[in-house]
Order: structure tokens, then sequence, then C-alpha cells
């Protein structure tokens, strides 16, 4: 042997566990959900989230390459997962270049301005969905109805906003649970999102405490007004099927860097979001709550991480 | 009318009552402070080093207004010419001390000190210095992973990537003893800048015996004891196989450097030397 | 569902391929070298000099303080010199050369393989033995074994823990030893109970090692007190305060001891060389090393005088591969990579890992993306990630108040991370300094 001895600190082995092996996991979990919006909308939602991820990928490069002077690492699939998921939550009809736009801000602003992946506040494509949703909002309410319905396509409300404004015309709970009715690309199908959150869970690439802290406070929240008030509007579960909950609860809520990090923290977060997207959908100005809970949740990250410890070993009662 | 009326009024009310507020707070809270501790602050570098031992200039001004006489405080980044303007604003005298600077005890390059093994952790040297005695056969020298060059706040240090040592840069340095607390070999060691930047000193930590010390590297120190024969002075101490020139003692003559087996002596900044008999034998052997 | 401690915790890859070989006795070289500082504590003074004759188990280091265990010579012959030598810290410490010359042993010394199963000696008498004899933690910390006998003033030990988990991949001395030598292991086992003064003792064993959990579970019939917990396979379970959660469900305090709850913790290799010690008046001069690797052409496990230098127990196991990129003494999770094949075999080494050069790299470090990985595998509850941020700023308050002194060094946090990130070495760093804190604000 003529090498000279390599000599490092312990541990001397590595899990083999990497940022592309989660990031490709998340994505392989959205695959159900990428598939329902194609059956749905039909080439539109496959072109809308191509050209989403494009850019995201695309302003990422060029970014990290002419502006910040560091070796782009595009490839470690966060820039992917930003972009599906801005493809996601917006309407199969937007046009091309508020789509750009979003992925521009994004990526730029949310995300490369303060670092790039693991530095930023928040999540890029809530931010994106946020900012286009301010910023165009006749754009980003019409949804198309969907390819496969019978009726000829014209644009319909959704879900949640006829809660309001006409609960009589709601769908079955069961359509909406399969996904066949209008709203943004990913929003369709609660059952493709919760096969999503299976896989992540089974490949350890998330822990439950996020997702169902979400779900379960929705649905109690909405489940106490219900028994007061059983109209079709408290009806937990139109709210836990319907808009962007579940690829909120599963996909947004969970990124890693805008997230709480100990498990009580993780469950303070989620019941947060729960409780202030019901507050949103019931009495507040906008239909959907989803983005803006998790953005507001996003802020209060620090807080949350700093004022919560993980269960020490030593702290635990004696059981014998 | 009325609602912009109202709305004037309400606001300065508000106003008119949250400075009442401010007010007697302000009062009620007010902290008595010398005014010579700001005077002292002004004079000062406002570098906030820490080199004076104290968190930051605020309480190192503090500690000169509260002291007795200045004899034990020094700010090594603004020399004697901050001192003497401190001890006038507060009526007493400052001690006189040299000016010093960081003189990096080790010429240990890649060429002179081979490398036995590759060391694969995070480049910091306190990390580095845990795990082993380091990439060389010499388990004293210089790591070369820069922990000085990070401590320092003045840019006065950097490793040369040629020889991976550290070099101090004369003009910046200001003395401020942040490297020579990060350094976890204790490589680095303030000394006198010497009049015109002349300085003599031994650059070598190794305690190893002389053979064990030599095969590590070249121009280690192997405590042979001829510089301090030769030394006019006695300015030159040897212990556990090292020689260290004494500051105070050294009257800069040079002898101690040309008899020096293994060049581990510095001398810096001194004019050059006539062309001595070493230099022009090596000249005859590299044409024979 | 097998018992296992309750937080964190990992299970990498075992990769035991020297299990089930035969424990083979290393031949003894020409000369040896014996570090006077192979335990955790003050080194030992040398009590030979040049020129000395010694032989097997002569004392050659004593100790100076309470916290330290005695050397003996490994091997008969004389004295070369005491110089520095480079050991498994990475820096070279006093040692003691000796030139070998045949094989005689202290007289005092049974080396006859015969069973001793009686013990009449008191407990102080026992711990006098052990302290003489030098015995330290076998596992790889090598702290003083008869300090931990003694229990500090306003303690009671309840339960002795024998310590036969061998969660480090790679690894299978103890493994190996639990098979051969079962019986004096399981005497060692009394003696120790006796010297601690309790009735009941448990022996964890990983449930990766089922022919030693049943051999155990026989041969414990016979000896009062002694019972077997086989343990759910999971890293770090060797670590003496996940055991104690794992066996007994209790948890140590921070900042206390194992004997705060009732416990004390040994070793198996412990155990038999406590059996050694008193049982045959044989000092700890010799212990089973593993050599193993995915490249070593014969991965086994040796009986090794203490002084060897690796090299040779590299040849033994058939040469040092061409690929070799490092070579680690212990495990891979907590053993140290040496820079030198001249180290010598201590009482701590209990395996040589010879890692290829492929995998010896790290990866770049990217950027934390706050997966809280670590913190979710971290047996102490620690927060790994935040623990080396503080460090990288020298936050030494917030450290502490994080408690960074719980840290038990297992490597499990960058072991996880994907982002390849450092996290043990700042936290080591870190560790050490607000030790150093906590230290000077006592004095």
């Amino acid at each position: 042997m003529n090498n000279k001895l390599i000599v490092s600190p312990s541990p001397h082995v590595h899990s083999g566990d990497s940022i592309e092996k989660n990031m490709y996991g998340v994505l392989i979990a959205l695959i159900p959900a990428f598939l329902v919006a194609v059956y749905v909308f039909r080439l539109d939602a496959l072109i809308i989230t191509a050209l989403s991820v494009l850019f995201c990928v695309g302003f990422e490069y060029l970014i990290a390459r002419y502006i910040m002077k560091k070796e782009p690492s595009v490839f470690d699939g966060s820039a992917i997962i930003t972009g599906v998921l801005l493809a996601f939550n917006v309407p199969s009809n937007l046009p091309i270049w508020i789509l750009a736009l979003g992925a521009l801000f994004s990526i730029g602003v949310v995300k490369m301005s303060f670092g790039g992946l693991g530095n930023n506040i928040f999540n890029p494509a809530i931010a994106g969905r946020i900012f286009l949703l301010i910023s165009f909002p006749a754009q980003m309410t019409t949804w198309p109805t969907p390819a496969i319905a019978t009726t000829d396509a014209t644009t319909s409300a959704t879900v949640l906003s006829n809660l309001r404004l006409d609960p009589g015309s709601l769908p079955a709970i069961k359509d909406m649970f399969f996904g066949f009715e209008g709203g943004s690309i990913g929003e369709m199908s609660a059952l493709a999102l919760l096969l999503g959150l299976v896989y992540m869970l089974w490949k350890k690439i998330i822990t439950w405490h996020i997702p169902v802290s979400i779900i379960v406070s929705v649905a109690l929240f909405t489940g106490i007004l219900y028994i007061f008030n059983p109209v079709p509007t408290f009806n937990p579960l139109i709210h836990l099927f319907s808009g962007g909950l579940m690829l909120g609860a599963i996909f947004m809520a969970t990124d890693y860097v805008t997230s709480p990090m100990t498990k009580s923290g993780m469950l303070i977060y989620g019941v947060s979001i729960g409780f202030i997207t019901v507050c949103i959908r019931l009495w507040g100005a906008y239909p959907e709550g989803v983005s803006f809970a998790i953005l507001l949740m996003n802020a209060f990250t620090p807080l949350i991480n700093n004022y919560t410890t993980p269960k020490r070993y030593g702290e635990v009662v004696k059981n014998g | 009318m009325s609602v912009l009326l109202s709305a004037v009024a309400t606001l300065g009310a508000i106003g008119a009552g949250s400075a009442a507020i401010l007010y007697f707070v302000g009062r009620k809270f007010h902290v008595e402070e010398d005014p010579r501790i700001e005077k002292v602050q002004e004079a000062l570098p406002a570098a906030n080093c820490g080199g004076c031992g104290f968190p930051g200039c605020a309480s190192f001004a503090n500690a000169c207004v509260k002291a007795e006489t200045l004899d034990d405080l020094y700010c090594p980044v603004g020399g004697q010419e901050t001192m003497d303007r401190v001890a006038g604003i507060l009526g007493k005298s400052a001690a006189t001390a040299a000016k010093k600077i960081a003189v990096v005890r080790c010429s240990g390059s890649c060429d002179e000190r081979p490398r036995l093994n590759l060391y694969d952790g995070v480049s910091n040297c306190a990390i580095a210095a845990a795990l082993y005695g380091g990439d060389t056969g010499c388990s004293f020298g210089c790591l070369g992973l820069g922990d000085c060059e990070e401590s320092c706040t003045f840019d006065a240090i950097h490793i040369n990537p040629a020889t991976m040592l550290p070099e101090v840069v004369e003009d910046k340095c200001t003395a401020c003893g942040a490297c020579v607390k990060a350094c976890p070999k204790d490589i680095i060691e303030l000394r006198k800048q010497g009049p015109k930047s002349r300085r003599i000193y031994v650059s070598c930590v190794n305690k190893d015996k002389g053979a064990v010390a030599k095969k590590a590297c070249n121009v280690a120190c192997i405590g042979c004891s001829k510089c301090q024969q030769v030394c006019p002075f006695e300015a030159i101490t040897i212990e556990n196989n090292l020689a260290f020139i004494i500051d105070d003692k050294c009257r800069l003559c040079r002898k101690c450097v040309p008899v020096c087996p293994t060049n581990s002596i510095l001398e810096l900044n001194f004019p050059p030397r006539k062309e001595t008999a070493p230099a022009v034998k090596e000249e005859v052997t590299a044409n024979a | 569902m097998l018992k296992t401690f309750r937080i964190g915790g990992i299970h990498p890859k075992e990769n035991k391929f020297s299990a089930g070989k035969a424990i083979q006795p290393i031949a003894i070289p020409a000369q040896v070298i014996i570090p006077l500082t192979q335990h955790i504590g003050a080194p030992c003074q040398p009590v030979v000099k040049k020129g000395d004759k010694v032989k097997v188990g002569t004392l050659i280091g004593k100790t100076v303080g309470f916290v330290s265990a005695n050397i003996h010579s490994s091997v008969s012959g004389t004295v070369l010199k005491i110089d520095k030598a480079l050991d498994t810290s990475g820096y070279k410490r006093d040692s003691v050369f000796i030139q070998v010359e045949g094989d005689q042993w202290e007289e005092k010394i049974d080396c006859t393989p015969t069973l001793l199963k009686e013990c009449t000696l008191s407990s102080k008498e026992i711990i006098d033995k052990i302290s003489a004899a030098g015995i330290v933690g076998m596992g790889g910390a090598t702290f003083p074994t008869h300090v931990k006998l003694i229990p500090p003033p306003g303690t009671k030990a309840e339960t002795l823990i024998i310590n036969a988990v061998e969660c480090e991949p790679y690894l299978t001395s103890d493994h190996q030893l639990m098979m051969e030598k079962t019986e004096e292991i399981l005497v060692g086992t009394t003696i120790l109970m006796k010297a601690i003064n309790v009735n009941k003792a448990v022996i964890g064993i990983e449930n990766n090692k089922k022919d030693a959990i049943d051999k155990f579970t026989t041969a414990v019939k016979s000896y009062p007190g002694i019972t077997v917990q086989p343990l759910k396979v999971q890293y770090p379970q060797g670590g003496e305060k996940q055991l104690i959660d794992a066996v007994v469900r209790r948890q140590v305090p921070s900042g206390a001891l194992p004997i705060s709850v009732g416990v004390v913790v040994q070793n198996v290799g412990t155990a038999f060389a406590v059996y050694e010690a008193v049982q045959k008046n044989k000092p700890l001069v010799e212990r089973v090393v593993t050599i193993t690797g995915k490249e070593i052409k014969n991965p086994c496990n040796v009986l090794s005088r203490v002084g060897i230098p690796l090299n040779n127990l590299i040849d033994f196991a058939g040469g040092l591969p061409e690929t070799t990129g490092k070579i680690v003494c212990g495990g891979p999770m907590m053993g140290k990579a040496v820079a030198s094949m001249e180290i010598p075999v201590t009482k701590g080494t209990s395996g040589i890992l010879v890692i290829p050069t492929l995998e010896s790299k790290r990866n770049n470090m990217k950027d934390c993306i706050r997966c809280t990985k670590c913190i979710n595998v971290c047996p102490m509850g620690l927060s790994p990630t935040l623990l080396m941020n503080l460090t990288e700023y020298s936050e030494w308050d917030r450290a502490e108040k994080n408690r960074i002194t719980d840290c038990i060094e297992c490597g499990s946090c960058s072991y996880t991370c994907p982002s390849d990130r450092p996290l043990l070495d700042y936290i080591r760093l870190g560790k050490g300094k607000v030790m150093g804190i906590i230290r000077t604000r006592k004095n």
C-alpha cells in the first residue's frame, strides 16, 4: 500500500442518506397526485408542471451561477419540488408568463436571496402561490372545468367558494375524495395525496407529526362546529377533502427547512395551521386559507424551535 | 371636518401620553455614568477585538476610569499613543510598553515537513488537534487549517497555500492576541516588534528529542544549544530540547542565526548579510 | 417485542464478517511497546528502568491517582528504553519498550485452563485484586474498573448489568469470547456481584447473537441471581446509559453516574478479565481483538498481548489490502482512525477495522436542511444540529443550556445526516470547551 492513510474523526461510516434521496423521495410521493392531475386536466397539467419545474430549476441555476457565484446544486431536487408544488397550486389554464413570474419569485426572492436551500424562512412554493394569488387574483381563482367532465369547458367555482356562496351546490364527498372536482392542478384527489403521505412515512422521509396534526385539528375544529350547527358549511369531511388542505398538510407544511425541528414543536405548528386554516376558510376574506396558515406558521418556526426541546434522556419518569 | 379634528386630537393625545410616560420612565431609570467613560471610549480604536482582555472597548474604558493606575491596562490595537491619550483624559500616567506583534513559531512548510497521512475532517485546527498530532511526524507544529486566520478581525494573518503556514501581515497586526488564543498548538506568540520591525526568534515549538524532531522536519529546533553558547547576552534558554529567545534580553546581534544547524532561528527585516562562506560553498556544489 | 432503549438510535449495517471465528493467539514479536497510559485518567509512573529484566505480569507502570490503572509487562525480556511513542491517542506518549526473550510468566500466575468457581474473598479484597491487576473497561472506554466498583458515599448498587451488547458494526471479539469462555465470564460476574454486594445481575445481549443467548441462558441456571436479557439490535445500545434504559427501564439523570439509579455496568470482556485477575492472579496483559474489514482476506478474532504493533495483527489476517484508505482502532462508529501501523495494541483495542479508500473519504458538507433526522436518532435527546451551530459561533452558554455535555459521542447524528455535516466533530469540540468552562467555574 503506497497511499497515505486517511485520518478523520469518528464515525467512519455513513448511512448513505443524502439530500437528493430525500428530495427525490418527495417527488416520487407526488407522482400519484400528478397522474390524477394529468387524467383530469390532460395536457394542460403536464405543460404547466413541466414548465414550472423548468423555470424553477433554470432560475436557481442562473442565480447561483451568475449572482451568487457558487456551484449550482440544482439537481439536489429541491428546485424541482418547488416547481412541481408551485404548478400544483395554480389553475391549469394559468398564462405561462404569470407562472414564470411565480417561479422567479419563489426561487429568486424566497429561496436564493436567503442563501439557497436550508436558509430560507418561507416555503418557496407557498410564498410563490400567495404572491400570484394577491397579484393576479382573477387568473388565480378561475379554474377550468375538468376535461373529463361531460359539460363544455366553462370555468367553475370551487367547492370552497361555494361553501359560503351557494351551499346547495356542493358535490358528493366521495367525488371530492377521489378528486374529479375543479380546482388547482395538484389539489384534485385527496386519495392520491394520502398515498404520497404513506410513501413518505414508509421511507422515513417525514414523520407523522405535522400532517396528522393538521388534518386532525381541522377535522376537530370543524367537527365541533358541525355538532352545534350541522350545516354543510361546517362539515369536516368537506373541509378535509377540499381545496389545498391535503396538498398543504402533506407536502408544503412538511417542508424540512421551514417547519419546526422538535416533535412537540411540530405538533404546535400543525395544530396552529389547522386552526388558522379553519378560521380563514370560515370567516376570512379568502375562501382558501391553507397557504396563508402555512406561511404564517413558517414565520413562527424559529420561535417554536427556540422554545421547544426534544425529549431528553434522563427526563423520562421511571416506569420500572 | 370633525373626522379630521377628532383624528388629530386622538393621535395628539396618544402622542402626548406616550411622551409623558417615556419621560418619567427615562427619569426614573436614569443611570448616572461617569462622563469620562465616554471620552475614553472615543479615544479607543473601537475595534472591539478583546485584545485588552475585556469584552469590548466600552468595558475597557470603564475599567480604565475605575482603575487606580493604568499599569495593568493596555490597548494593543491603539498602542502607546492611544494609552497616552487615555491617560491624559483621566489625569493618570500610562505604563510604557513596547509595541508587540504576532509571530508564528513554525517553519514546517510542505517541503520541509513531509506529510505522512491525510487529514480528512473539518478544516478546523481545534478539531484536528483533539483527534491526533497532525498529518506530519511533528505533533507540535502548525496544522495549517486556519483557526488563526478565522479568529483575526484585522485580516492580518493568512494561511499561505504554498507552505500551508500562516503568515502575519505586519502593517495590519495589532497584537490583540486573538490568534494566540485560537491556536490549539500554542505556536503563535506575541513578541516585541523591535526597532524597524527587526526581530529574531526560534521558529519551532517541537519538544521531541533532536533526532526525532529532525526526522519529522528539516527546520526543527533540535535543542543542540549552539545558539545558547554563541549568545553574548544569555538571552537563549533550552528547555525540553527546545531553544527559546527571551525578548527582553535579546539585543538583535544576530550571532545565533548562522550557527543554527537546522535554520530554525529566523531574523526578520534585517539588511542582507555580506556573502558568507556557506552560501559560496553551496554555489560550488551546485556547479560541480 | 424485544427490549431496547427508548430514545433515538440507528441500525447501521452489521458486517460482522469475523463472527464465529475461533480466537487464535498472535505470535509475540521481537519487541513490544507498552504505553504507560492505557486508560482514562492519570498516566502511570514507570517502575522499571533501562536494562531491567521483566517477566509476563511484572508491574512496569504504577498508578499515581485514584482514577488510574496499573500497567504490567505483557512479555518477558529486557527493558530497552522508556521513550515517547505514538499510540491510539494520536500523540506521542511515554511508553516502555521491551526486547522479548522467551515467554516466562510471573510465578504467582496460574496459566492452566482449569475453571476455578469458588471465590472466598471479601468485597474489599476483590476490589484490591482488580485494582492491582490494572483492569479497565474492555469495551473501549478504558475507564478503570476498580473505580466503578467503589460506590460514592450515599449510593447503593442494586443491579449489576453485564454489557454483552457489542452494538458496534464489524466487531465480534466479545461475541467470540462469550462463546468460548462462558463459564469464566459467569464466574467473573459472580465475583463482580460480590464486589459491589448485589444479588442481581443481568447480562444484556443483542438479538443478533442468538447462539450466545442460548448458551448463556442454559449456563446461568447454575449461577444464582444472574439472568440473560435478549435485546433488539439497535446502536448505541452498548452505551452505558442506553443499556440501563433498555434493561431496567431507568434513565440516569443528566450529569449523574449510573449508580444514582442503582446500577453498575461492566463489559463482558471486563468480567472475563476480572475472573482471570481474581481466580488466576493474572493481570491484564492480553485481550481479544477482532481484525476485520471488507477487503481483509481473513477476518478473524485473535488473542493479542498488549504492546504488539497493529502491523503484526493485520499481517496475521492476510496482510493489508492494496485498497486500504483508513485503519480504525475500535468499531466504525466510535473507533479512532490511526496515522501509523506501528501503534501498539492496548487494553482498549477491541478491534482493528481496515476501511477501503472508497469508503474512507467523507462527502462534502452541505447546508443543513433542517430535516431533523439527527434529532430523531440522538439517543440522548439532544439537538445535534443546534449544538453544532452553537459551537461554530462559540455560544458556550447556550450550548451548556442545551446540554452539550450529555453527548455520548456515539456518532449517530453524523452517521445519519443527509447533508453530510460533521455534527459530532463540532459537538465534541464544544463539549470539551463547555466542560472546561464548568470546571473553571467550580474551582
